[in-house]
């Protein structure tokens, strides 16, 4: 396969090389380059909320004359409502009236503490503390890895606990609860090395496939 | 011998930077074939997707941007491949925002390749901000924050999705997840609305999500470039993830001998002495 | 009134929908579905806020000529340019025709925003090879531990690896990702839990409240 002559694949090599410049050390190609992707994600996801989300959930609706966000009694929920409590959020431009744009941040801090609280108590805590109740028994492989991961849980939790000085007893079970930790961060740091790979790999191939053509 | 000892410890990164080059460059040009084993939790997912009856329905969240692209590009193939096999009829969201035309461009590759139509057997609904806020509503209605498709269209106007008001009517929820929002899934929608779930998640997050497979929270999970290509050789058809996987054992034997001669250097220089 | 009233909305919100799940009421139903769709709305204007933000401070180094002022204006006029792209023609493959081109927003995301994230992203994949020769000592019995989790785990999850093994690797990773992973993440998973919903109580009862700002 012959090298590139699509112009839209050499721009994306031209940047690519630039950010691979960082290898050597900071350059202004490098530099340039970084700014460039702030500000194209940036506008991309300006256009991406505009297009995505204000237009279909709020600007369509309100254009076709549907105001209510439910029907029946609860149509006093109107759309508008969390428009203009949306736009209340620029205040925070002002020096005399920004203490206005507080009331939507509070809304969405009311709105994201109420669930996340009972969620995470029932969906997270008490999930993971239910499957750690094991019968002890030793009678198979499965059910000793069981017990260890019970172990492990343990003493992992006792590591975290920091209101009593980590002596004695506490500070024996606190030392197998680092050592599970530590066993824990050995495999997400491979999984990390694994995934960094993958990903130059997928440069590679694009440099050399769809670049240079050198393979298929 | 001291002095060959010390070098050891004081390899330039530049050099480290050459070697780990050039071991993803020449496995590249000379095709290296390793044998590959399919793990149970990848197998599981395929399993559940295959189980699932010829026309029914599944939801294929994909939360993932293009820097991440080299990892779940191949994995959402396979998937969708196996899907349109089954003639399943597909369901994806993307509650990412920097990945919604990335995703849209994948739909319509695969659909193409395998010559499916939209509305008819897919669906692309495109993105919402808030992902667990979306979640939690889907688990209501779909409409409720996808009243319309990516393209404007009213979803009740979409053949496909007649009759389908939220999760109940899904067989399966497969995210193919690069962010936090995995956990969402599992916390706000699986755990409140009870439906089955398996994840395809980047390799970074792979150690993460085994205790919710352990937990019974997820079915399965397709982790990193790893679970792409075992997905590619369950479903028979050997791609990107293949290649990948190769090229990345020997990048990954190198920096373990790097790690193992930094250590030579380290006990035998006389620096593990100094240290202490 | 300045700090009550967003306190009171806080805590309005937040206690009713905490209690709606033990209330099955079709009242409450709708409270938490309406709530859902306006934090979209709502939140869809916080990011908007965002990059506003963002272009007051670019602006105001290029306007200040502050020290690198030259990268800023390369970052507004490419904001600038992708929000006219995004307005003035296609953001969406299906928009385009057969055999049309994609159209300037499409392009850009293709071939500028696509490439230089990926390649921002596989940059670390040399950083971690070097940080991994220079730091992974065997220094102390858990620095021990750690490294050869980590080596374990990266030769047992490749093809290599089970070659040089004769399978052994894989196995004893899969082990170590089954068992003491499994437990150091549950027990990172609960205490993450726990904080989680304490922040939660916190800023219901109005003690965290540095959402508010420093005043």
């Amino acid at each position: 396969m012959p090298i590139s002559t699509d112009i839209g694949v050499w721009v994306a090599v031209f940047f690519t090389l630039c950010i691979f410049s960082f290898l050597y050390k900071d350059n202004p190609f490098y530099k340039f380059a970084e700014h460039v992707a702030v500000g194209v994600s940036a506008g991309y996801w300006f256009v991406v909320l505009m297009k995505e989300t204000l237009e279909p959930a709020v600007f369509l609706p309100l254009k076709q004359g549907r105001w209510n966000l439910v029907p029946g009694p609860f149509g006093i929920f109107l759309l508008i409502l969390p428009v203009l409590i949306g736009l209340l959020l620029f205040f925070r431009f002002s020096k005399k009236y920004n203490y206005i744009a507080r009331i939507p941040i509070a809304l969405i801090y009311g709105i994201g503490a109420g669930p996340t609280l009972v969620q995470y108590l029932q969906n997270s805590v008490i999930r993971q503390i239910q499957p750690t109740m094991v019968k002890i028994s030793f009678a198979s492989w499965d059910s000793f890895s069981e017990v260890l991961i019970a172990v492990g849980v343990v003493c992992g939790l006792t590591y975290f606990f920091f209101s009593k000085e980590h002596r004695g007893t506490i500070g024996a079970v606190a030392k197998v609860g680092i050592w599970t930790l530590m066993i824990g961060f050995g495999a997400t740091f491979g999984f990390t090395v694994m995934a960094r790979v993958s990903l130059l790999i997928g440069r590679f191939v694009f440099l050399m496939r769809d670049w240079l053509g050198v393979i298929s | 011998m001291k002095r060959f000892f010390d070098r050891l410890i004081l390899i330039d990164r530049r050099v480290i930077f050459l070697f780990i080059s050039l071991s993803v460059i020449v496995p590249l040009l000379v095709k290296v074939e390793l044998p590959l084993e399919v793990t149970p939790e990848v197998r599981r997912v395929y399993e559940l997707v295959e189980s699932l009856p010829d026309g029914s329905r599944i939801l294929i969240p994909c939360e993932y941007a293009p820097d991440v692209m080299a990892e779940m590009e191949p994995m959402l193939y396979a998937i969708l491949r196996q899907c349109y096999r089954k003639n399943l009829k597909v369901i994806v969201t993307a509650l990412y925002p920097t990945g919604v035309n990335l995703i849209e461009k994948e739909l319509r590759y695969m659909a193409d390749q395998m010559g499916k139509k939209y509305a008819e057997d897919y669906v692309y609904l495109g993105y919402r901000p808030y992902p667990a806020a979306v979640i939690l509503s889907m688990g209501q209605d779909f409409r409720q924050s996808f009243a319309v498709d990516f393209y404007g269209t009213p979803l009740d106007s979409l053949p496909m999705m007649k009759g389908v008001k939220n999760y109940k009517d899904v067989g399966l929820v497969l995210t193919v997840n690069a962010t936090g929002g995995t956990e969402y899934w599992i916390i706000y929608g699986r755990e409140r609305y009870n439906f089955p779930l398996a994840i395809g998640v980047t390799a970074v997050m792979g150690a993460d999500y085994y205790n919710y497979l352990k937990t019974g929270q997820i079915v399965g999970i397709i982790p990193g470039l790893k679970g792409a290509a075992e997905y590619e050789k369950l479903i028979d058809q050997p791609g990107e993830a293949v290649r990948g996987m190769n090229i990345q054992s020997i990048v990954h034997l190198l920096i373990v001998i790097f790690v193992l001669v930094g250590n030579v250097g380290f006990f035998l220089s006389g620096q593990y002495k100094k240290k202490k | 009134m300045r700090r009550q009233l967003p306190l009171a909305i806080t805590f309005i919100t937040a206690f009713t929908l905490a209690v709606q799940y033990f209330i099955p009421h079709r009242t409450f139903e709708i409270l938490y579905e309406v709530s859902q769709v306006w934090l979209q709305i709502v939140g869809a204007f916080a990011m908007v806020l965002g990059i506003v933000s963002l272009w007051q401070l670019h602006w105001g180094k290029a306007r200040g000529r502050k020290p690198g002022w030259g990268y800023s204006i390369v970052t507004l006029v490419c904001l600038t340019a992708m929000i006219v792209f995004g307005f003035t023609g296609p953001t969406k493959l299906g928009e385009v025709g057969p055999g049309e081109w994609i159209g300037p927003f499409n392009w850009s995301y293709d071939n500028v925003l696509s490439p230089l994230s990926a390649t921002m992203f596989a940059l670390l994949a040399y950083f971690i090879a070097s940080a991994a020769y220079r730091a992974f000592r065997a220094r102390t019995a858990l620095a021990t531990i750690l490294l050869l989790s980590a080596v374990i785990v990266m030769l047992g999850r490749v093809p290599l690896g089970d070659v040089i093994s004769f399978g052994l690797f894989s196995k004893v990773a899969n082990w170590l990702l089954y068992v003491p992973n499994v437990a150091a993440k549950r027990a990172i998973v609960i205490g993450v839990g726990l904080g989680v919903a304490a922040m939660s109580l916190k800023v219901m009862l109005g003690i965290e409240r540095s959402y508010m700002g420093g005043e």
